[in-house]
């Protein structure tokens, strides 16, 4: 194999851009999961819900970004519907939520994956944009557009959120909720309804991040199953809740994957990257930036 | 409630389960069955249900003209979701339940590699459907594969054919770690080592790869005059991505090879001019040279019900040659006037097999006797127009030369 | 209870019985066929059970100790061509020390933690056979299996045979877990574990053996994989719907007695191969998805908590 000082900056850039797409998509479950103890294993169905969405709008002649915010909203909605259900038929009946909760989800992630299959076939869908297929050049250097697009989406997502959770009453309240929610009853707000608002956001978070991931390559119905994997591995990774902490998990993830892609050859990328979510475990449970 | 009881509950399901097995009605003159099974959902979907059209096309033609030695034919087809573990037993089911008269093997190798065993065991006539090399361990001599390829090397040679008219003497090579790449690249690598290449940059990605950048970038670094590549759809459309995005210098003649889903309409359609000067393997393209008696008009309907339901618009991959897999046995069936399996695989062995894909011979190990894999390369392609794909001189073939309709051009060059 | 004529052990003799006498006599191939893979569904999810609906720790590498059964088996018929018994009894070994090994994360690791642990052990265990040539690697291996054992007429007979006897040892192990000190104090500690460790149970002792039992059954249940398919490829052998049937199988039966997984399991395996073959296409994976979500909604303990309700009502009103 080559080996050159250069490539090896070359595998830790890439890296660090594939890895702000990990985070990107990781960040809806880092709210979900991470902050509520929501055990969405139909995070990555959401996710691949929103690439489809996002390519209903671009046959529309839609410009994918513009349709992932757009699509924002409506999600959020989803979002706060799927919690609220999710709150009536578990949480609020108490003990042993977590595998039941668990097999909701995962009946959740199946039916999606069946109602796209019907809508849309399985093929392949991707989408077209003036930025897709185009790169940056620096020198002998040339950089995708879209990944450019990921890594940036990635930076104003985290920072918007950390504000978010800690600046805005409600995020506080938010992460508060997390952390003590009977502290929050006494300070009178409901502590429901902010975790409601909050899975919305996740969710919402999630559209933008699914019209990410349909710039970046093609989807197909099944896709969810390939990111259930990754999504969890970074947010375990980051310490649950940790918003910062999922970008850095996802640099990790990334450019240990382009690292070890580079040097060891690609296929072993996909064992390094679990590996390393099993040494983190059995260390260090709490996540690298846990709290 | 007892133990006994319990367990009562459990055999009634089990029984249950087998009474449903059991019952098959039993007509006279019935229909003559044709069981299958083929990728609907997972993996192999899109290319799975776009077979599936023509084959009921050619059910619908065939009885149209009255059937199979007068009697009608039923196509019996079950979802193998692409997978190799549900085959066995759907087979079974078509054999021992639905009691086919003859069978067609699910799209794709790894689905069928389970079957070979039954079929040798059984002694069965096994119509082969766009397998690879699925009978070479297994030497059942009642199988016959409907793909214009036979041994590895016969995908690859072509491609690497066209590598010598630019005096190539370095090639790269980029593979998926999967079963179909990983036999066609052993095939390839031998023919670039008989070449006297040398192998410059080799990588094997595994099929969940996201981002091909890294790899486009090694491969740019290592400068190679050929880059060969084997991809499963979605990573094609990756790598083709990628290389309009990074670029892979100007070392490059000649890049491509084995991809799949550069076949596939929405895939060619959404990449658009990104696939200008990429040369990939091809089994029917609509150029002059492969016009062949029916297959025009065949196209022409099937785009039609494609179009219904929401699979390939074209159809220039799997299609024609399901169709040619009923041809095939209903010429077979015809001329020995038989539905025994022997008589009708002897038929198919000795004689030439009339096709809207041509004219077939098989060589003993059922596999084609004269592979015809073409090389097309991607010229003057315009974005977001799937119907430019139905002129000639889109995808020039240019090995072997036999079909040949253009030169092959170098990578910069086709782009401009 | 356990003596040999309990009600149960008549029950799990009979159905012994049964499996031999269906594969010796005249039934149809295809019910082998669907047979085995419903009776290798009821091992995985009885084993699920163990850990899973006993000490509540959720296994989701179910598919990983699949997998590794199959490819041991592979490993030993490619190298030394051993006999179907030996491949299965090694796989227990090798998959039974995995679920030692998982098992050891159980003491950092709890709730859904434990579950992310286990599906890495997926992935990790799928690339290594991918990277592994002898085996196959990522093309798969093609294997030609040997001719059946007297007295059975076919390999698939066999099969199916063994894997019912191999599901009646797993349901007598699962049940012998449940009503033994084992079960009781697996259930202590799958309500809180401190108060369990606190009071003198053995937590992690116990947590340990089922961790290894658990796996060693699914390991079994891989076992036959390669002969029932002379074929062996990763992709399909660690697929995440071995993991996710197993679990969904144990929910939908119930997961508090021992014959829910089974009931479970029956329904869900055979429902699958009924739609695969009839209604055909997208239909499978919503049989599984709708379950999921109903019975995990409308009836939280699975069949058996709807049977104990429906029954409960009417022994009240039997009572003076």
């Amino acid at each position: 194999m080559i080996f050159s000082f250069q490539l090896l900056f070359e595998a830790i850039l890439f890296g660090i851009l594939l890895g702000c797409f990990y985070a990107a998509v990781s960040i809806g479950l880092s709210v979900a999961f991470g902050l509520l103890d929501v055990p969405h294993v139909a995070h990555p169905a959401v996710l691949i819900l929103g690439a489809y969405c996002t390519y209903l709008l671009g046959s529309y002649g839609w410009d994918p970004i513009v349709a992932g915010l757009a699509l924002m909203p409506l999600f959020f909605l989803f979002g706060i519907a799927l919690y609220r259900f999710y709150y009536e038929t578990f949480e609020k009946r108490g003990t042993d939520a977590g595998v039941r909760g668990l097999a909701f989800f995962f009946g959740i992630a199946f039916i999606i994956e069946v109602g796209l299959i019907l809508a849309f076939g399985v093929d392949q869908r991707l989408v077209e944009a003036e930025y897709i297929g185009k790169s940056l050049s620096f020198g002998e250097m040339r950089i995708p557009l879209r990944m450019l697009l990921a890594f940036a989406i990635a930076l104003v997502l985290t920072a918007a959120l950390t504000l978010y959770l800690s600046k805005t009453f409600t995020g506080r309240a938010i992460k508060a909720v997390a952390q003590d929610e009977a502290a929050l009853r006494l300070m009178g707000a409901d502590p429901v309804r902010i975790k409601q608002w909050a899975f919305g956001i996740a969710t919402g978070v999630t559209a933008l991040t699914g019209a990410l991931l349909i710039i970046i390559g093609p989807v197909e119905p099944m896709l969810d199953r390939v990111y259930i994997g990754r999504t969890f591995c970074v947010v375990v990774l980051a310490g649950l809740g940790s918003m910062t902490g999922t970008l850095a998990a996802g640099l990790i993830l990334g450019i240990s994957e382009s690292i070890v892609l580079m040097h060891f050859g690609a296929s072993w990328a996909p064992a390094v990257a679990f590996g390393l979510l099993l040494v983190v475990l059995g260390i260090r449970p709490q996540g690298l930036f846990g709290r | 409630m007892t133990g006994i009881k319990r367990r009562g509950v459990l055999v009634a399901g089990v029984l249950a389960l087998a009474i449903g097995a059991f019952a098959s009605p039993a007509l006279a003159q019935q229909p003559i069955k044709i069981g299958h099974s083929m990728a609907l959902t997972g993996a192999l979907g899109g290319g799975g249900k776009a077979a599936l059209i023509a084959l009921q096309l050619w059910v619908e033609d065939v009885n149209a003209k009255g059937g199979l030695l007068g009697r009608k034919v039923e196509l019996v087809t079950y979802d193998d979701q692409s997978n190799p573990a549900t085959t066995p037993g759907i087979y079974t089911k078509l054999l021992d339940v639905d009691k086919v008269d003859l069978l067609i093997a699910p799209y794709a190798t790894v689905p069928t590699a389970p079957l070979m065993p039954l079929v040798k065991q059984r002694g069965l006539l096994l119509m082969g459907n766009y397998s690879f090399q699925v009978n070479s361990r297994v030497q059942h001599d009642m199988w016959f594969n409907n793909a214009p390829w036979n041994v590895a090397a016969s995908w690859s040679d072509n491609f690497f054919k066209a590598g010598k008219k630019f005096n190539a003497k370095t090639v790269a090579f980029l593979v998926a770690d999967q079963e179909f790449a990983q036999n066609l690249a052993r095939g390839a690598k031998s023919i670039a080592a008989t070449q006297g290449l040398k192998t410059v940059y080799e990588q094997n990605y595994p099929p969940t790869t996201v981002d091909f950048s890294s790899m486009i970038r090694a491969i740019r670094s290592a400068k190679p005059d050929i880059v060969y590549v084997m991809s499963y759809p979605n990573d094609s459309v990756a790598i083709v991505r990628s290389v309009n995005e990074i670029g892979v210098g100007p070392s490059v003649k000649l890049i491509g090879g084995g991809m799949v889903g550069l076949q596939f309409a929405p895939v060619m359609e959404s990449l658009g001019s990104m696939l200008n000067g990429w040369v990939n393997y091809h089994t029917y393209v609509p150029e002059k040279s492969m016009e062949f008696p029916g297959v025009k008009n065949f196209l022409a309907r099937y785009a039609k019900k494609a179009v219904e339901a929401k699979v390939d618009p074209l159809g220039y991959y799997l299609p024609p040659y399901n169709y040619a897999i009923g041809q095939m046995l209903e010429q077979a069936v015809t001329a020995t006037k038989s539905l025994d399996h022997k008589v009708l695989a002897k038929y198919i062995r000795e004689n030439e097999m009339k096709t809207i894909v041509g004219g077939i011979r098989y060589g003993k190990d059922g596999e084609w006797a004269d592979a015809r894999v073409v090389m097309v390369q991607f010229r003057g392609v315009v974005d977001k127009n799937v119907e430019q794909f139905r002129q000639p001189g889109k995808q020039v073939i240019v090995e072997p030369a036999a079909y040949k309709t253009g030169d092959v051009l170098p990578f910069d060059k086709a782009r401009k | 209870m356990r003596r040999l004529a309990s009600p149960f052990g008549i029950g799990a003799a009979a159905t012994v019985v049964l499996a031999g006498v269906l594969a010796l006599g005249g039934a149809n191939e295809y019910f082998f066929f669907a047979g085995y893979v419903v009776l290798q569904f009821v091992v995985l999810a009885t084993a699920w059970n163990i850990l899973g609906g006993y000490a509540g720790y959720v296994n989701f590498g179910t598919a990983a100790f699949f997998g590794i059964g199959a490819y041991t088996s592979v490993l030993l018929f490619k190298s030394l061509g051993a006999p179907l018994l030996v491949q299965m009894a090694a796989a227990a070994v090798v998959t039974g020390l995995l679920g030692f090994g998982t098992g050891l994360l159980t003491l950092r690791l709890r709730g859904i933690f434990y579950s992310i642990a286990t599906v890495a052990v997926i992935f990790i265990a799928e690339t290594l056979m991918i990277n592994w040539r002898y085996v196959g690697g990522a093309t798969g291996l093609q294997l030609l299996r040997p001719a059946p054992m007297l007295p059975f007429e076919t390999y698939t007979r066999m099969l199916f045979f063994i894997m019912a006897v191999v599901a009646v040892l797993a349901v007598a192990i699962a049940r012998y877990i449940e009503i033994s000190w084992i079960g009781r104090g697996l259930r202590a500690l799958r309500d809180t574990e401190e108060a369990a460790e606190c009071s003198g149970v053995p937590t992690l002792r116990l947590k340990l053996l089922a961790c290894t039992i658990s796996g060693a059954l699914m390991g079994v249940a891989g076992a036959p994989l390669p002969m029932y398919l002379s074929f062996l490829e990763p992709a399909s052998s660690f697929s995440l719907n071995y993991s996710v049937v197993a679990l969904a199988g144990a929910i939908i039966g119930g997961t508090a007695h021992w014959l829910g997984p089974v009931l479970g399991a029956i329904l869900l395996a055979s429902m699958q191969q009924i739609v695969t073959v009839t209604i055909s296409s997208e239909m499978n994976v919503l049989v599984v998805g709708v379950m999921l979500v109903v019975f995990v909604v409308a009836a939280p303990d699975g069949i058996l908590g709807l049977i104990r309700k429906l029954r409960r009502p009417r022994a009240a009103a039997g009572k003076p």
